[in-house]
């Protein structure tokens, strides 16, 4: 199973989880991803040791997505 | 998948800044230093001067070498206190938060941040730790510490780290814009005012670079 997690004050709440071959589940993690996007989240996935790339659509395939807040300077 | 080559939203926001690169990071830190060099000379003339025309002007001339030793220690405090940590969240959330921080980072970053509170992570500037509230870059024989922050207050230290963790390994030249820096200098400089935890973090970093 794949997971959509946003951080936040609790630690971290898992808002979707869904199968590649399961339609109905992919469909409510898009539907959950696109809400966040819409908050004004990032969207990040882990591409190997020491990468990320962030994303503007669901990936699918990736087995964990976060979600973050922007980031400034102090 | 989805994925684009990532260049961090967030320097949108300071888009006057040009993109930071590895020879713009050492000309800054060049200016840092010679900046550092204008605050200490003068009051170190001064003091010579007033030593040598006169014992009654003795005082003053001490107050000057106080002047020369203080403003760069103020800056290099201000460098240290960066990596200061913040107030903690609830024992559950911070317990959660270190579960998915640990999933990001290998065992050895697990190990240091366990013991020193900040995550090292090699890019191509440097070596970077990653505090609560910012970060520093050991890059050759100086560290650049930058302030940079998710703005939300409540968030456990540990998710505190790990967004600026993820934002550093989209665009590591994006954050090091986007983030303020604070101090540039010696590593000793900063290593002195850290706490007595942080240390073995920067000492490592620095190792890194020889």
């Amino acid at each position: 199973m794949s997971k959509l997690v946003r951080m936040d004050q609790t630690g971290h709440t898992t808002l979707a989880e869904w199968a590649a071959d399961d339609p109905a589940s992919v469909e409510a993690a898009v539907q959950a991803f696109r809400e966040q996007l819409d908050q004004g989240y990032f969207a990040m996935v882990s591409t190997g040791e020491g990468h990320a790339e962030q994303v503007k659509e669901l990936p699918v395939d990736a087995p964990l997505v976060i979600l973050r807040l922007p980031i400034s300077g102090g | 998948m989805a994925a684009e080559p990532t260049v961090l939203p967030e320097t949108a926001t300071v888009y006057w800044r040009p993109r930071a690169d590895g020879e713009r990071l050492d000309r800054r830190g060049r200016l840092w230093t010679l900046t550092t060099a204008a605050h200490i000379v003068p009051f170190v003339l001064t003091a010579a001067l007033l030593g040598a025309l006169s014992l009654a002007a003795l005082p003053v001339a001490l107050y000057c070498l106080a002047h020369a030793y203080v403003i760069p220690a103020l800056y290099a405090q201000r460098g240290a206190n960066v990596v200061r940590p913040r107030a903690r969240a609830g024992a559950a959330a911070e317990h959660t938060a270190l579960g998915l921080l640990g999933d990001l980072v290998g065992h050895e970053a697990r190990e240091l941040h366990a013991q020193t509170g900040l995550v090292m992570e090699r890019g191509k500037l440097g070596t970077w730790l990653v505090g609560e509230a910012g970060a520093l870059l050991v890059r050759g024989r100086k560290v650049w510490c930058y302030c940079v922050q998710v703005k939300e207050p409540d968030l456990p230290s540990a998710d505190r780290i790990a967004h600026l963790l993820l934002a550093l390994r989209a665009d590591e030249q994006g954050f090091a814009t986007v983030a303020n820096l604070a101090f540039a200098g010696a590593p000793r400089r900063v290593r002195a005012r850290m706490r007595d935890s942080m240390r073995p973090a920067l000492d490592r970093a620095a190792k890194t670079q020889r």
